[in-house]
């Protein structure tokens, strides 16, 4: 049994906005797997929870009319990956979600609780940064809608207004379009397992798939939240699609990463991976979009 | 012929269907909830425990500290009692304590109607300490001026043993040779059995009743009673299905504590549930044991002389000791056999968590560094690995002067010449000669030889009790537990075989209730067929002897001219049948004149034992600057006498190799060196292979009839995981040419090492 | 002061009413309310997959999912699988045949899982049954039988479909 004062279940988004205005103090719970491990371990004992599990309305994939991709909060990891517009569109944010524990975890975990915990070993984080997501979330005065990389204020700390839950994921067609990424996920084992450091890498080649139009490269762990590689971004934008640019990026990747030593890894080493793992990201979503190195 | 057929596990039906009952299933759920207040420092006196808050907790019955508990110190192994003081166990524990000697240590209980209740109330004890100064590692804890950790051991020595042969110190001046040195290093790790150890108990008629997730309840018992300071017969142990093992439970747990507690509260119904995360910081571990071996050579590799040391590290209380140091140490010279040779074990307290048994008992260990070194040795001298260890090992005809064990059958390399053939192994050595590139692939070898069961170091004995029904089926108990490994289903063979009975007509009684199971000491040293495996045979040898002749009564046949077979009396002579064992067991237990219950029971001790062998090949692929290894291929090659149950003996040794290759290249308990706090007690940072970390797992057998066992059995439980670690590691040593010197070969340490051998 | 709510949903195929703790698992549900004592417990932070149960066609670790969202779902635990007349279902009889089972404690789980993706007589590589099989712990078989007995289910039911 659980250590909780008081459930409250919202079956729609209105009804959730209420219970938040009415307990503040309340903590939200959606799949729970974030939230129930730390109520066990004594971290949340005793709160009270929001249960958003029951609002369906924030349930599944759609497109909407200008093209925006809109995940809603409570897909499950398995139900993105298993859908098809996330296929056509965003295929790595299906791989990478599919790297989540085991399937039963993914069965249960939302996208939503993954973007709120705030970590940075999420892994739907860094694909979603490298994406250029829109966080939405919906409150008492509306709709507000967030990129993703000003909803992260630091570690488990994101920009969640009271009264407010998150609604949806968005990824505007500007973002997808012409556009593949792979991710890689470095686990000390191959399931079960939270990311050591992750890297998410797409790019858009030119017509002749000779230049890197545009690269975007995310990470988690690399940093208290989850980052972007801006700086080796600008740096090989139009750059020619090749073995030299790979090991480029590898390099200047170090520039934008800051890592810490933790019991899990030192510093040093998730620098090193870091590095090869932006080459290796690159290598692979370029040839997702038909280029060759 | 019933031995040796790959019957399906006896429990397998229930298994399957969920109905199982395991300990926690059994327990009625309004039983009252126990939990411990465990400390927050690794090494301190308890000065005051506040109870106040705690108790004013709704739904608290009772709150208990280390100050209400008995002043009875108890061991926890599970080893045979010895009469002799000089051979028991160290009674080194208190139920809780005043002296925490680990970050961990149990100071006080609370027993509340349910578990929310019960850990509210534990976080509310306020415990004031005087902190002392604590110590990690073995040799560090050896050091003059080191934090001591119990009074009677200097220098924080639990035991220190050593075995001299020859005269290495004259032998290591031969001209020539050459010096090959290293130092091995083992890890802490769990059993990680999915079932955490779990006991319930509560009071009847003036007795203590507990059930217990146990290997071994009669040893159990006895561990319950002396750390009440109650007569042992008060105490009644009932263990019924356990969800593994793997030695956590060949220990006495948290059962004498839960015993206490019923005391505490009347008698109620008391459950001491362990959570995962108190198994991995509560429970007991591997043995992290850091090996020094010197070795002098001739140029042909031959061993002129060899010098081992061992520093094992104990965590803060004794349970099995120096028995798993010693263990491995007797290993050296017996595998590679050497005139000269001189080796010292130390088993040293630290304020870690416990170490206990565990699956391979210090062999897992010695294996490795053993195994390690050889590769080294080989390396250094330019010698072929294969070549190398059929010509140094355990020669056949070796007899073990102090166990009198022999080496019967050419079976080291009969094991090799399996393993090479299927791994194809001389093909892809040669393949992997000379890589370059940032992926490389490798191929190693590993010996193995096991020393099973515990004679003549301790008692080896088993008792087995055989009651026929009216039908001719028959019920069987022994004391050797069912832990998963499929001894019912061995012991159900075992009797029919030598009963004459169909498979079907044995009921093997799985749980041990200690008021009515015979004797026997439980389930531990890979013994359970091999010594269990006397015990069933000598009673029913017995039985059959008896049967044969009250069947004299009703056939007027001289029982020599008579047998059982498939459950009917049969005249040899002829071949006639005489009657059934169901028309005779009816007729002698209704018979006015000559009335019987048909049964038998013996006790039968066992004063041998075997040497099981064997070998793992792995095959790697490394990718360097991912710090990766991906296992490609492994099998291992057992040699466990006749099997029983080829299908069950095959499952075991999968087992072991899962649990070889997390010992090889993933699990490590991993402690804060500024608190002494375990920091990856859960079983997601704590890396278990799951079914994507491993390849298939390839398990063949070769089988040389034991000359001195019942069924021609060795033992097969725990080798299976030995020799696994360091035939990963001499294929990585194979792919990289980075010799890694300790386990597990994880990502972070490839990074190192890689790192300083330039390979990025 | 505990809460209660009435959670009614279908259990092997059962329609099923009980008052419950809104602080309980589902774990907690079955194993107490309904006796349902093939759902394991070994870790109840959804780190294991004894638990295991099919909710809605998906299996789900029941430790970390609130008893009182079962209301109106449709759960199979083993206990589910075995047929009314006590024979097993063909992934447990497969279990049984391939010696995938040692001490049984993880083994309820690994079969639900293998009920919940071969409902559909898929035929999956063998690295596919792996990593859907890769939320469950074994300490005992080293997956080996498992993976084999799976796979044997996998086969039979795509001739027989
Ligand atoms: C065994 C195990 C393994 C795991 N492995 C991984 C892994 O490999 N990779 C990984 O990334 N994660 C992993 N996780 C973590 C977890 O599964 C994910 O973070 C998951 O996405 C959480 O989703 P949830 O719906 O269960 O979140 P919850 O636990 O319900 O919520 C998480 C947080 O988000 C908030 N929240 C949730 N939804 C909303 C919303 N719509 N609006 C506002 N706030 C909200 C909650 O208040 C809470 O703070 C693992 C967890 C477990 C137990
Ligand atoms: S008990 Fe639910 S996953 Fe371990
Ligand atoms: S059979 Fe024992 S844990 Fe799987």
């Amino acid at each position: 049994m659980y250590d909780v004062e008081a459930i409250y279940e919202a079956k729609t988004v209105a009804e959730a906005i209420k219970l938040r205005q009415e307990h503040p103090k309340a903590v939200i719970i959606a799949g729970g797997s974030d939230v129930l491990i730390k109520i066990r371990e004594g971290k949340l004992a005793g709160c009270e929870l929001i249960s958003i599990y029951g609002v369906d309305e924030i349930r599944g994939v759609k497109l909407e009319d200008d093209g925006t991709l809109r995940i809603g909060s409570l897909t499950s990891f398995s139900h993105i990956t298993k859908n098809e517009l996330i296929q056509k569109y965003i295929n790595v944010l299906g791989e990478a979600v599919d790297k989540v524990g085991g399937p039963q975890i993914r069965a249960i975990g939302t996208i939503g609780g993954n973007t709120c915990n705030g970590v940075t070993s999420a892994d739907s984080a860094s694909t979603l940064m490298a994406w250029d997501a829109i966080i939405e979330l919906t409150g008492p005065e509306g709709v507000r809608r967030v990129p993703i990389e000003k909803f992260y204020l630091g570690a488990g700390k994101v920009d969640i207004h009271e009264g407010e839950i998150q609604t949806g994921v968005l990824i505007p067609k500007t973002s997808y379009e012409n556009c593949k990424g792979h991710y890689i996920k470095y686990g000390m084992r191959n399931a079960m397992e939270i990311a050591t450091t992750g890297c998410s890498v797409n790019v858009r080649l030119s017509p002749d798939k000779k230049i890197v139009e545009r690269l975007r490269i995310g990470y988690g762990v690399a940093a208290p939240v989850p980052i972007r590689a801006h700086k080796t971004e600008e740096k090989f934008n139009s750059a020619p699609v090749s073995m030299q640019t790979a090991e480029g990026i590898s390099k200047a990747v170090l520039e934008d990463v800051n890592p810490r030593d933790s019991w899990r890894a030192s510093k040093d080493m998730r620098l090193h991976l870091c590095s090869e793992m932006a080459k290796r990201a690159f290598i692979e979503a370029v040839r997702l979009c038909g280029g060759e190195i | 012929m019933i031995v040796g057929k790959s019957y399906a596990r006896v429990d397998a039906y229930d298994k399957a269907s969920g109905r199982t009952k395991y300990t926690e299933d059994l327990c009625d759920r309004h039983a009252l909830v126990a939990k411990i207040k465990h400390s927050n420092v690794a090494h301190a006196i308890v000065k005051s425990v506040d109870i106040s808050e705690a108790e004013k907790v709704p739904g608290v019955v009772k709150v208990l500290t280390c100050f209400d508990a008995p002043d009875c110190l108890f061991p926890t192994a599970g080893h045979p009692w010895s009469t002799e003081e000089s051979h028991q166990d160290i009674c080194d524990r208190n139920v809780l304590t005043k002296h925490v000697r680990y970050y961990g240590d149990d100071v006080a209980a609370v027993i509340a109607e349910d578990d929310i209740a019960a850990n509210r109330a534990i976080k509310l004890i306020k415990v004031e300490y005087e902190v002392l100064p604590f110590v990690l590692d073995a040799q560090e804890a050896m050091k003059d001026g080191a934090p001591q950790l119990h009074e009677k051991y200097k220098n924080n020595v639990l035991a220190h043993t050593q075995i001299k042969k020859g005269n290495y110190e004259e032998a290591i001046k031969e001209p020539g040779l050459i010096k090959v040195e290293g130092w091995y290093e083992t890890p802490t790790v769990q059993h990680c059995h999915i079932e955490n150890a779990i006991c319930y108990a509560w009071e009847d008629n003036g007795r203590i009743y507990v059930t217990a997730s146990t290997q071994i309840p009669h040893i159990t018992k006895r561990c319950i009673a002396q750390a009440l300071g109650v007569e042992w017969g008060k105490i009644r142990l009932f263990k019924p299905y356990i969800g593994g093992g793997f030695g956590n439970k060949q220990d006495a747990l948290y059962e004498p504590l839960c015993a206490w507690l019923t005391t505490q509260v009347g008698g109620r119904l008391v459950k001491l549930d362990c959570q995962r995360e108190e198994t991995f910081a509560n429970n007991r571990v591997r043995h992290a044991i850091r090996y020094h071996i010197i070795s002098w050579l001739r140029d042909d590799g031959t061993l002129a002389a060899r010098k081992v040391e061992c520093f094992s590290n104990q965590g803060a209380y004794a349970s099995h000791g120096h028995s798993i140091c010693a263990k491995g140490l007797g290993s050296f010279n017996q595998l590679y056999p050497c005139e000269n040779f001189e080796g010292d074990g130390w088993t040293i307290f630290t304020n870690r968590q416990v170490a206990g048994a565990m699956r391979g008992y210090g062999m897992p260990q010695a294996v490795f560094a053993v195994e390690a070194h050889t590769e080294d040795i080989c390396t250094k001298l330019n010698l072929d690995p294969i070549e190398y260890r059929r010509k140094t090992v355990m020669p056949v005809g070796y007899v073990d002067a102090f166990s009198k064990n022999e080496l019967y059958s050419d079976t080291f390399n009969q094991c090799l010449d399996k393993g090479i053939k299927y791994i194809d192994f001389e093909r892809k050595r040669k393949e992997y000669a000379n890589q370059t590139g940032d992926v490389r692939r490798g191929i190693g070898v590993s010996l193995l030889w096991y020393n099973t069961a515990v004679w003549p170091i301790a008692l080896e004995t088993s008792s087995c009790r055989m009651v026929m029904n009216q039908d001719g089926s028959i019920q069987v108990q022994v004391g050797e537990t069912e832990i998963g490994q499929g001894a019912d289903t061995a012991y159900t063979q075992m009797a029919a075989e030598t009963l004459g009975l169909p498979f079907e007509k044995v009921h093997v009684v799985s749980c041990q209730d200690t008021d009515v199971t015979p004797f026997g000491t439980g389930a531990y040293a890979s013994r359970q067929t091999y010594t269990a495996g006397m015990g069933v045979r000598g009673c029913a040898e017995a039985f059959k002897q008896h049967i044969l002749e009250v069947a004299y009564r009703y056939t007027r046949m001289q029982p020599y001219l008579m047998d059982i077979k498939d459950g009917n009396i049969v005249r040899t002579t002829d071949g006639r049948v005489l009657m059934t064992l169901g028309e005779l067991a009816t007729k002698t237990l209704y018979d006015r004149e000559h009335n019987e219950h048909l049964t038998m029971e013996k006790t039968t001790q066992i004063k041998s034992n075997a040497y099981s062998f064997g070998c793992c090949f792995a095959e790697v692929e490394v990718d360097i600057p991912m710090c990766q290894v991906k296992l490609l291929n492994i099998i291992n090659v057992h040699d466990a006498g006749i099997l029983i149950n080829p299908a069950l003996a095959e499952a075991q040794v999968h087992g072991g190799m899962s649990m070889g290759i997390g010992f090889a290249l993933s699990e490590k308990m991993l402690y804060d060196e500024k608190t002494g706090k375990l920091l990856n007690g859960n079983l997601l940072d704590y890396k278990l292979s799951t079914m994507m970390d491993h390849p298939h797992l390839e398990a063949q057998f070769v089988e040389n009839a034991e000359p001195t066992s019942a069924y021609g059995t060795k033992g097969l439980g725990e080798p299976p995981v030995c020799p696994v670690s360091s035939a990963i590691r001499n294929a990585i040593l194979n792919a990289t040419g980075v010799a890694f010197n300790e386990l597990p070969i994880r990502p972070h340490l490839m990074y190192e090492k890689f790192s300083q051998a330039g390979l990025f | 002061m505990a809460q209660y709510k009435l959670v009614t949903c279908t259990i092997n195929g059962k329609k099923r009413s009980a008052m419950v703790d809104v602080r309980a698992s589902l774990t907690d549900m079955l194993r107490n309310d309904y006796g349902l004592t093939s759902v394991k417990k070994g870790c109840e932070v959804g780190e294991c997959g004894a638990c295991a149960v099919i909710i809605d066609g998906e299996s789900f670790n029941s430790c970390i999912y609130l008893a009182i969202w079962a209301d109106g779902k449709n759960i199979t635990t083993l206990e589910g699988l075995t047929h009314e007349d006590g024979t097993l279902s063909d992934i447990q009889q497969a279990f049984v045949d391939e010696t995938a089972i040692q001490c049984g404690f993880c083994s309820p789980g690994f079969m639900i899982e293998a009920e919940s993706f071969l409902q559909n007589g898929k035929i999956y590589t063998d690295d596919e049954l792996r990593k859907l099989l890769s939320g469950h712990l074994c300490r005992c078989t080293g997956y080996e039988n498992i993976l084999r007995a799976v796979k044997k289910v996998m086969h039979s039911r795509a001739k027989t479909e």
